[in-house]
């Protein structure tokens, strides 16, 4: 595990906020050089503190009006349909995420649509469709907020 | 507003975020200068709000993450304002999520170890305002994360 010290976590928080923020100028609000700003970075990037970086974009003006979160539990039979659940799950292109879970369910789905009505579409055609799915709990998402966390 | 080239743009750019500018040029089939001004606009009016890192917590020592489902006593007027409230204050939360259905808030929680989230469990979260039902979901494995939308 990497050791971080107060710049370090300055340097995750501000990229976690702005992945795009250049050495140079991360660098001059956090009072190093360019090239040492440049080389903390590449030390954390090399340490894997970031999985990977996401746009943060309005759904609702590119016209995707709903997001719900299904609880999936698969069906009791058949332990073969898990791994044809899980790839055919990941190619659905309105599921955003999928996370494998312990608990009242196996999976947890983020789904994109338009609105309830194409919802209702993905949901009959695409996921109730699955192989292997048993239960379903579908929550519409109404607010969202994501936190800087243990860095803040 | 927005026409078929702002959509080819913001699919190629969600699908690798840290691709060089140029690349970005090249696969939507634009040149960079009508690439940087689509960018700018948007970014002006708010379509784009930015990029963001994506911290992987195992690698600061946060090995646990519970999704917990919460429902809240709504006979309390005020119950979804000050238990959020509330939740902010706890840095080992993620996220807070509000829903329409059965489930009235979601928070995604993290710990170092069991120990760790088995106090924080009693001490932090338990102890929220207005708790009438608690599940929690413990996380064992993220299939798909990139969160693009269906351009």
């Amino acid at each position: 595990m990497i050791d971080l010290d107060e710049t370090d976590r300055a340097l995750l928080r501000a990229l976690a906020q702005d992945a795009t923020a250049s050495a140079g100028a991360l660098g001059r609000a956090l009072g190093l050089s360019q090239p040492a700003c440049w080389r903390r970075i590449k030390r954390l990037r090399e340490a894997g503190v970031f999985r990977g970086a996401q746009l943060d974009m309005d759904a609702q003006a590119l016209g995707f009006g709903v997001t719900v979160f299904l609880g999936v539990k698969l069906a009791a039979k058949g332990r073969s349909s898990v791994e044809d659940f899980e790839r055919a799950v990941q190619a659905i292109p309105e599921v955003q995420t999928v996370e494998h879970v312990l608990g009242a369910y196996d999976y947890r789905l983020r789904v994109v649509a338009r609105d309830i009505s194409d919802f209702e579409r993905v949901l009959r055609r695409r996921i109730m469709t699955l192989p292997g799915v048993g239960n379903l709990d579908a929550n519409v998402l109404l607010s969202e907020e994501r936190r800087l966390g243990p860095l803040g | 507003m927005l026409d078929d080239t702002d959509r080819r743009i913001l699919r190629h750019y969600q699908a690798d975020p840290d691709m060089a500018m140029s690349d970005l040029a090249d696969r939507a089939g634009v040149t960079g200068s009508t690439l940087a001004r689509r960018l700018d606009r948007l970014r002006e009016t708010g379509v784009l709000r930015g990029v963001r890192a994506v911290v992987n917590w195992p690698a600061l020592g946060y090995e646990v993450e519970v999704s917990l489902r919460i429902t809240l006593d709504k006979t309390a007027p005020r119950a979804f304002d000050e238990f959020t409230a509330a939740a902010r204050e706890v840095p080992e939360v993620l996220e807070i999520q509000t829903f329409l259905g059965q489930v009235d808030v979601r928070l995604s929680v993290i710990a170092r170890d069991m120990a760790h989230y088995q106090m924080l469990y009693r001490e932090r979260l338990l102890t929220l305002p207005h708790i009438l039902d608690i599940e929690g979901l413990m996380h064992v494995a993220r299939l798909k994360s990139e969160e693009t939308l269906p351009l």
